[in-house]
Order: C-alpha cells, then sequence, then structure tokens
C-alpha cells in the first residue's frame, strides 16, 4: 500500500460508503454537544420522528453561555437559562450524558473532551463549535460542523464530506525560552494569513510539535481554524499515551488501543498537498493588533501602517481595523495599554497554561488601571489549580477567580468588555466586538496576558523578573 | 428544505474582505433555540449605530440594496465561528445566493442546508460585479444578477456571464430541496456494516 498520512489513515477507516453521486458518508465516532449550537438539532430530530444513533458516542456539557460567578445563585438571563435548561432536557429525552452546570467535571467541551478520555487517537471527532480542531492534538481528526450536521451526525452517527486536503505545518528546531505555544501558532496564522488553510486539515509535525506538552498541543490545533483549516491533527506518541493513561473514559485495555495508535503516524515518504516549513527560532512572543489573527506581529515590533501591506484587500483590512482598534501604525507594541486581561478560553484554560500565568503574577500586584480575571477551563481545572495554590495567587494579586465556562471568549454570558475597553486576552479570536461591542482584543499568551496585567501595558515576557 | 433552481435579485456589494461570522450574526443572538426571526439581527453591529437607527452608511442600508438577495463580497467570506445562525439569518433577511472570491468552510457547507447558494468566483470578475453594482449606485439604480443552479451560470443584464462550480450532490440536494438525512439513512445497512466491523454492538431497530 502506498505511504499514507495520518489523515489518510483516519480517513480511510472511517469511509461508511460513496455512492456514485453523492458525497462519501464518513463515521463519526465521538459527537461533542454543548447548548448554543444544539436545540434546533434537536427540535428538528423530533419533528420528524428520528432518534440519536448512538446516545453513547454524544457527550454534553453548557459552556458557552453559562454564568462564570457563583454557581450556586440562578441564572440571571431567562434566555441563557432557557437554552441551559433546553440542552438539560434534550440530553434527558435522548438519552445523552450530560456533564451539567454544577457538576464537578463540566467545562469548555474543548477541554472536558480530552481531560475525560473521550477524545482519542484515531477518532473522528465533531462538534457544533469550529474549535474542535483542539482535539486533533491527540491524533484524531477533529473539526467544527453547523446545526444541520450536528442533527444529520445525531440522526445517523455519519456525515457527509469530501475528502479534504492535507497541508504539512513543519516546525524545525524548538520555540526558544519564554516562546509559548500560543505564539507558534498565532506566527503560524500571521504567515498562513486567516484563510490559507481553507479546504485542508493541517498536520503539525517537526522537533517543534514533538517537543510540545500536550495542553501546548491543544493551543496549537485549537486555532487551525484561525489559519481556515477546518482540523489541526499531530501524530499520536509517548506524549499523547501518557495524557491519556488512567483518564475515565480512556481504554480499558490500554495496551492494545497503544498498539493500534501506533500505527496511526504518517507514514515515511507519505505525501501531503501542500507543504510548509517554520522554523521555531523565528518564533517570538506574539501580540495581535488587528481584527483578525492573521493581523499579528512579535512584542518587540510596531503596529503596521497599512501602507505596509500590498495586497489591496489587506490594506483597506488594516485600515479598518487599526480604526476600530484605535490603533495608529508605528505605535510601539509595548507602548499599548490595557483595561482588561482575561485569562481562559479553550485555547489557553488548561491548568499548564493557569501554572505560567501565575508563575508570572506570583509576588506581582495587577495594575490599578487593569481588571483581570482567570476563568479555568474546567471543574477539573479548576480544582486542580486551588489544590496547588494558583488561585491564592491570582487573587492576592487582584485577578478574580471564576468558574468554568467560555466566558470572555465570546461574551454571551456578563463577562463582556464595554465600548473601547482594551483587553489582553488568551483566547483565539479578536473579531470586531467579539469580546463586547466596541471593545478591543489583543491575543497573545497565558504569561504575556498576566504580564500585561501587572504591567498595564504589554512587555515582553522574555526579560520578565520572576519572583 | 426550499429548493433552489433559478433565481433573479438585487445584488448588495458588501466591499470588505474576512467578513466573519461573529459580524454576520453577534453572539447575543444566538441565545434563542428557534431556526427562524434571526434576519432582524444580520450584521447587526455594522447595521445599526449605538441609538438603534440605522446607520447609513452601512452597504446594506444603502438605496441600491433596498430588496436585495443576492450578496457580493470579498475573500474569505464567513471566516469563524461555525455558527449555522449565520446563513440563517442571511437567508431569513432575504438573500439566496451569496457571490465571493473565497468562503470559508464550515459556513460554505452550512449555506447548502439552507436553500442558499455560495458561489465562488475569480478575484477579477468579483472586482468587475463590484464596479457594475457600484456604476449602478451611482446612476441612482440598482444592480441585478441572475443565478442558474441548473446550468451553473451567474449573469446580469449587460453581458457578465460566468459558468461557477458547484460540487454535484450539493447540487442535487439544492436543485430538489432533498432531506439529506433522510438520504443518509437510506444507507442504514452500510453504517451498521461499519460499525459491527469496527466493534461496536449493532443499534437496535
Amino acid at each position: 500500500m502506498a505511504a499514507r498520512t495520518l489523515l489518510d489513515k483516519i480517513w480511510d477507516d472511517h469511509v461508511v460508503c460513496s455512492p456514485a453521486g453523492e458525497l462519501p458518508l464518513i463515521y463519526i465516532d465521538r459527537h461533542l454537544v454543548h447548548e448554543v449550537t444544539s436545540p434546533q438539532a434537536f427540535e428538528a430530530l423530533r419533528l420528524a420522528g428520528r432518534r440519536v444513533r448512538r446516545p453513547e458516542a454524544t457527550f454534553a456539557t453548557p459552556d458557552h453561555n453559562v454564568p462564570t460567578t457563583d454557581r450556586r445563585l440562578p441564572i440571571a438571563d431567562p434566555v441563557s437559562k432557557q437554552q441551559i435548561d433546553t440542552l438539560r432536557a434534550n440530553c434527558r429525552e435522548f438519552g445523552i450524558r450530560l456533564f451539567d452546570l454544577g457538576d464537578a467535571d463540566q467545562g469548555i467541551v474543548h477541554v472536558i473532551g480530552p481531560e475525560l478520555g473521550i477524545t482519542q487517537p484515531g477518532m473522528t471527532i465533531v462538534c457544533g463549535d469550529s474549535h474542535t480542531a483542539t482535539h486533533g492534538a491527540l491524533g484524531a481528526l477533529a473539526f467544527g460542523i453547523g446545526t444541520s450536521e450536528v442533527e444529520h451526525v445525531l440522526a445517523t452517527q455519519t456525515l457527509r464530506q469530501a475528502k479534504p486536503k492535507s497541508l504539512e505545518v513543519r516546525v524545525d528546531g524548538r520555540l526558544a525560552p519564554g516562546v509559548t505555544a500560543k505564539d507558534l501558532i498565532l506566527h503560524v496564522i500571521g504567515r498562513l494569513s486567516t484563510e490559507g488553510g481553507t479546504g485542508h486539515v493541517i498536520e503539525y509535525t517537526g522537533e517543534g510539535i514533538r517537543a510540545l506538552g500536550m495542553a501546548e498541543r491543544m493551543t496549537v490545533c485549537n486555532m487551525s481554524i484561525e489559519a481556515g483549516a477546518r482540523a489541526g491533527m499531530i501524530a499520536p506518541d509517548t506524549t499523547t499515551f501518557d495524557y491519556l493513561r488512567g483518564r475515565d473514559l480512556a481504554p480499558r485495555d490500554f495496551a492494545a488501543a497503544v498498539a493500534r495508535w501506533e500505527t496511526l503516524p504518517s507514514d515515511p515518504g507519505a505525501v501531503y498537498d501542500r507543504v510548509e516549513i517554520f522554523r521555531a527560532a523565528d518564533v517570538v512572543p506574539q501580540v495581535t493588533w488587528g481584527t483578525n489573527p492573521a493581523q499579528v506581529v512579535g512584542v518587540d515590533a510596531a503596529v503596521p501602517a497599512p501602507d505596509a501591506f500590498t495586497d489591496p484587500n489587506d490594506r483597506s483590512s488594516a485600515a479598518r481595523a487599526l480604526d476600530y482598534m484605535g490603533l495608529r501604525g508605528g505605535t510601539p507594541i509595548t507602548d499599548i495599554r490595557l483595561d482588561r486581561v482575561f485569562i481562559g478560553s479553550c485555547t489557553n484554560s488548561r491548568i499548564e497554561d493557569l501554572r505560567a500565568a501565575a508563575a508570572v503574577v506570583r509576588g506581582h500586584r495587577v495594575a490599578s488601571t487593569v481588571s483581570a480575571m482567570v476563568v479555568p477551563g474546567s471543574g477539573r481545572v479548576k480544582r486542580q489549580a486551588e489544590e496547588e495554590g494558583l488561585d491564592r495567587v491570582f487573587r492576592e494579586a487582584g485577578f478574580d477567580w471564576r468558574e468554568a465556562g467560555c466566558s470572555m471568549c465570546l461574551g454571551m454570558n456578563p463577562d463582556i468588555l464595554t465600548p473601547g475597553q482594551r483587553c489582553a486576552s488568551t483566547s483565539n479570536r479578536n473579531f470586531e466586538g467579539r469580546q463586547g461591542k466596541g471593545g478591543r482584543t489583543h491575543l497573545v499568551s497565558p504569561a504575556m496576558a498576566a504580564a500585561a496585567a501587572v504591567a498595564g501595558r504589554f512587555v515582553d515576557i522574555r526579560g520578565w523578573e520572576y519572583k | 428544505m426550499q429548493p433552489f433552481t433559478t433565481h433573479t435579485g438585487i445584488v448588495a456589494a458588501l466591499d470588505r474582505a474576512n467578513v466573519d461570522t461573529d459580524q454576520i450574526i453577534p453572539k447575543q443572538f444566538l441565545k434563542r433555540i428557534e431556526r427562524t426571526g434571526f434576519g432582524q439581527f444580520l450584521f447587526w453591529d455594522w447595521r445599526f449605530l449605538p441609538d438603534g437607527a440605522p446607520d447609513p452608511a452601512f452597504e446594506l442600508n444603502r438605496a441600491e440594496s433596498a430588496g436585495a438577495s443576492i450578496l457580493l463580497a470579498r475573500r474569505n467570506f464567513g471566516c469563524g465561528s461555525s455558527r449555522e445562525h449565520a446563513p440563517w439569518a442571511l437567508a431569513d433577511y432575504g438573500f439566496r445566493a451569496v457571490i465571493a472570491p473565497t468562503f470559508a468552510d464550515i459556513f460554505f457547507n452550512n449555506c447548502f442546508q439552507n436553500g442558499m447558494v455560495p458561489i465562488r468566483l475569480d478575484e477579477a470578475d468579483v472586482a468587475e460585479l463590484f464596479r457594475r453594482a457600484a456604476a449602478a449606485a451611482v446612476a441612482g439604480g440598482q444592480y441585478r444578477m441572475h443565478v442558474d443552479l441548473r446550468a451553473c451560470t451567474v449573469s446580469d443584464d449587460a453581458g457578465f456571464s460566468r459558468p461557477f462550480t458547484v460540487d454535484p450532490f450539493r447540487r442535487q440536494c439544492l436543485l430538489e430541496g432533498l432531506d439529506d438525512i433522510g438520504l443518509s439513512l437510506q444507507h442504514d445497512a452500510a453504517i451498521t456494516a461499519w460499525e459491527v466491523a469496527h466493534g461496536l454492538a449493532p443499534v437496535r431497530a
């Protein structure tokens, strides 16, 4: 058999049938469901008299619009409450396992999937959320789908899909101290553009990727969609197996599973449709200056002027972005002052992220001009952080310490920016209004966000004075 | 689903690249549990001024866009969030087709589920359509186009005509307004065979 990529292997294994004149049907191993993109799918099933084909392959949790304040209090917003109640009722009716509000394992769907061992190498995983790419970090083919497709998966456990193209993003060498997975992926997106990966699944390879821990790999794969790629994946290795061993829903015969998973990595000589090569040594801490994640520069650089772009689309986008962001070309990044800092989201809310941020904050105080918050990705992350005393470090420095959820990444709950407020955020999107109408978002790593909270402006974390 | 065969309509020219689904339908409107009624919220932050009045400068609020049902945009339309609320909002507002040089994958797929055709044309052709729409607006009129999904062409009344490509299966589903879940369920035996071959217990009938 010809040499195959990781994508080829998972794809070939999941094609149910390719009838003439139709798109192939591919089997979906795991389906993750949250409150925002599922109610219409369940309702349509009900209206058509259909059932969920494999309730045991489906897992649900409310995350997008849940409050991050005291969980013992009722949800103030009646519309949010209705959406969460609807998820609860749908899960009960269709027999789907729900990690509900108040459940110890509730959290952001892309944090709890890997954490509980739901996500495994070689699987196809979908969710009505574009950041489903996160799960590819464990060697799965995972991508976001729309609500009609959610309904299709619930009813058939399959999806209609044309096979995507493959794009190898190879990272040679290792990241320098102070430079994180978040900086790497922002750097990659900056070069590929927000649509460079459209129609492709990215496989991240190379020494710079192999050296990353699981949380860092998840950060990288998570933002594949910001380069236009529906999925990002990393071949499973001992880092992956060590991460999964002992997780609640990991395979019982773990050794047999590992033997299977070891056959997944791309064969030597496997051919990708496209290859892009990056040097880890070129990556410095990144800060976005615009209103899409590809509008990014190093912390040691200045905000670019629109004239710096040759493509007319890029030039007009930059001009619009600078106007919205209240920035002028030529301003050094380290001169940008912040009002808010948000540490959280499916990109950067895992225990490793919180440890990195807490290490920066320890012994410092949040600047008097800044309001800062930490939102752990899951109930488990929160408990682990509290066991390690990280909550105390954050609280003593002046951070808010919250309950798990998507929170200010998309501001569906009460955690939003007010117009004109400027925020250093560890999330994934700096779109206009994403964190609140008129809010100005700069995407950074957890350590850079923490340092910005203390300094009140962006600082180069590579020169940070750790206490 | 509403079938799509041919459509003639007014073009609204949205001269922006990378229009993300957060702009098409902002998050505060995602809490509804219905599929309908999203058109009123379409492009909310761009369409309305802080006092709630329509922003006269926004493309969709201009006289030449009144009653538009074909949206023209620049590269990478529909990027970002997977929210199907974006095509729901566009369709509910009255759009039946979106023309752009490129689309984000998830948005592109979502359109087909909602009786709406996403049409990819060369960047130069899209630029020409923007010029024609602008010329019509300067002359105080509206720009009209025709979309024919049977022939896979887009054209206007002044000699512009281009073919476009669309996946044959998606096209057939749109032409006939087919329920694609119903179609997939016809392959139940193949799905069950896959499950059994992969060690899963067959589902109860």
